[in-house]
């Protein structure tokens, strides 16, 4: 039972299929910790976090300390909580609406997509139905073809059906996560012993009652998982709501923070700089956040199998 | 797959999966989905590409495979393709060469606080894309950025992220900066899984850190290493976002036809030629499926 758990990233479903073994990834002595490796890694740190200080310190100032303060140190005045302000309030607070946005297609779209990907993974795994191999085949295909090369095509499919500059435009397509269902499917094929499915059935438990009272249960650190990832690309999302959406009442933050910017330039120019570098700082802390939570989960994953 | 380990083996095999139809009431809601946001927009942008929109008469006409006889011949598009394909050549092996070598270092128990390590190389994953362009486009500019700075610093102004000569570098700094987190991770789990008893063989052997490196661990991560690879192909095809935002900033260094799919996007969008674009997406599409494939096929021939 409790072996399922040992690792469980989209990387370890994708590239092993190998038999877990309870002890894993240690070296048997100890090696003696490096000063000089950790130094070079150090170097590879700063280079990861000089951007997101830079993000932080350039919050912190007005738009005229922007332009006459050294980046990575701070200017004249503190203004890090005007700044949240103006950005809140901003245009009659477009940016709270745009979070809105953001939230309601994460929720309902990364949601529907791990409901989805995790009864189509553990039907795959657990179900030996004709036509299995012919949906494998088929996913495996479509994911071939490049995401962003469907937009157009989506587009003025969605057109024609009268779901663009709709909320449905965005949550729909977020709805698919082919790998998630990849993830879900070789994780459920571990997680479920199809002798506890067995048993139900003897007790006389319907196949539904079964996945949600049973499997559900074990597949747990799966759907994390998959969640997790499903609500990145939700969050991430540029493409799709920049081609979909031309109201900005229901654009989500990637595309309202890019409208921001761009007011800099052009006819008309108003820079509002120090509210698209806050709106910025305000769209990366939820996601950091969702993932230092989670991260337990993963975590644990991950380390479940090697010794501590 | 194990079947046959189990004794007795009719009995396994209906043991171990249910031969049953219900499997599709967990399929059927996915590939539903599925068909309407997948299969039906490859199978529209193919009927699309098929046909060519008329000026005077309005109206589509059955124009055949004249689009992609035009795709093949148009200069714009091979600039395009040619430039994501310098891109791939060069960022793709940086890129993933940096997140085995932190995955390695990770790994290697040699690391003072290794977590720590992980997390924040991870962290750069969890910032939006657009976040990361509209961030490294202001460290770019020359107007507050760091690159500002610098040229103050040493009293040049030779420092042009923005400039022609060094956008397309800035675009890979800015997706290496992006995913190395991402692939380092991949690494780094299937690290986790090689069994410790390959490690006490090795060292037994007598094999130092960089033989058991050799022998040991890249042959463990040859799986991810070809994972990586297809996603990281896929993705420098379908480079978009950071070029796009960073046009605002540089309108006269970005082109309109960029990348491939800058190029779909705008004749989509601002040109309404949508029958070409579909043309275009499915180009890609179709040559991004075979370089895929044939990393696949290559990765798991080397892997005999």
């Amino acid at each position: 039972m409790s072996t399922s758990t040992a690792t469980l990233t989209p990387a370890t479903a994708t590239s092993t299929t190998t038999t877990r073994k309870k002890k894993t990834g240690t070296s048997p002595l100890r090696p003696k910790r490096s000063p000089l490796l950790t130094g070079v890694m150090v170097l590879y740190l700063i280079y990861t976090l000089v951007p997101l200080l830079w993000l932080f310190i350039s919050a912190t100032k007005t738009q005229n300390d922007l332009l006459s303060s050294p980046g990575l140190w701070f200017g004249k005045s503190f203004a890090f909580f005007t700044n949240i302000k103006d950005t809140l309030t901003y245009n009659d607070g477009i940016f709270l609406r745009w979070l809105g946005n953001t939230v309601l297609y994460v929720v309902v779209g990364a949601g529907g997509a791990t409901l989805l990907a995790t009864a189509a993974g553990y039907g795959l795994a657990k179900y030996a139905f004709a036509g299995r191999r012919a949906v494998f085949a088929v996913l495996l295909g479509a994911v071939a073809v490049p995401g962003t090369a469907l937009a157009v095509p989506t587009f003025l499919m969605f057109s024609n059906l009268g779901l663009t500059n709709t909320v449905w435009a965005i949550i729909i397509p977020s709805l698919v996560s082919p790998f998630g269902l990849y993830l879900m499917w070789v994780y459920a094929t571990d997680a479920v012993p199809v002798e506890l499915l067995e048993a139900a059935r003897i007790d006389g438990a319907g196949e539904v009652r079964i996945f949600f009272t049973v499997a559900l249960r074990l597949l747990a650190p799966g759907i994390v998982t998959t969640l997790l990832f499903a609500v990145v690309s939700t969050w991430n999302n540029y493409f799709l709501p920049l081609i979909m959406l031309s109201k900005p009442n229901l654009y989500p933050l990637t595309v309202g923070l890019t409208q921001w910017s761009n007011q800099a330039t052009g006819v008309g120019a108003h820079p509002i700089y120090n509210l698209v570098i806050t709106g910025s700082l305000l769209t990366i802390v939820p996601l950091v956040v969702a993932f230092l939570l989670l991260q337990r989960f993963w975590q644990s994953g991950l380390s479940a199998g090697s010794v501590k | 797959m194990a079947e046959s380990v189990a004794a007795g083996r009719v009995t396994a095999r209906k043991r171990r999966v249910h031969k049953d139809a219900k499997g599709w009431v967990f399929v059927g809601p996915f590939l539903a989905v599925f068909a309407l946001t997948f299969l039906a927009p490859i199978g529209y942008a193919i009927y699309l590409s098929l046909f060519r929109e008329q000026a005077f008469f309005g109206g589509n006409v059955f124009v055949g495979l004249d689009n992609y006889v035009e795709a093949i011949q148009d200069s714009k598009f091979w600039d395009a393709f040619g430039r994501v394909l310098v891109f791939l050549i060069v960022q793709v092996p940086i890129m993933l060469i940096l997140a085995l070598l932190a995955a390695l270092a990770i790994d290697s128990l040699r690391l003072h606080a290794a977590g720590f390590f992980r997390i924040v190389i991870f962290l750069p994953y969890a910032v939006p894309g657009v976040v990361a362009v509209l961030m490294w486009g202001y460290i770019y500019g020359n107007n507050f950025g760091l690159a500002a700075d610098l040229n103050d610093l040493f009293g040049t102004t030779a420092i042009q992220p923005l400039s022609s000569h060094w956008m397309l570098p800035s675009i890979a700094n800015i997706v290496t900066w992006e995913f190395v987190g991402y692939n380092m991770l991949i690494f780094y789990s299937a690290l986790r899984t090689v069994p410790g008893e390959l490690y006490e063989a090795a060292a037994i052997d007598g094999a130092g850190t960089f033989r058991t490196i050799r022998a040991v661990k890249l042959p463990a991560l040859r799986g991810a290493i070809v994972i990586a690879t297809i996603f990281s192909i896929i993705g420098s095809f379908q480079l978009f976002n950071e070029p796009n935002i960073l046009r605002t900033l540089a309108p006269n260094v970005i082109t309109t036809y960029y990348t491939p799919n800058m190029y779909a996007y705008n004749l989509s969008f601002a040109g309404q030629q949508f029958n070409y674009s579909a043309t275009i997406a499915i180009v890609m599409g179709i040559i991004t499926a075979i370089i895929a494939y044939v990393v696949q096929l290559r990765g798991s021939r080397e892997a005999l």
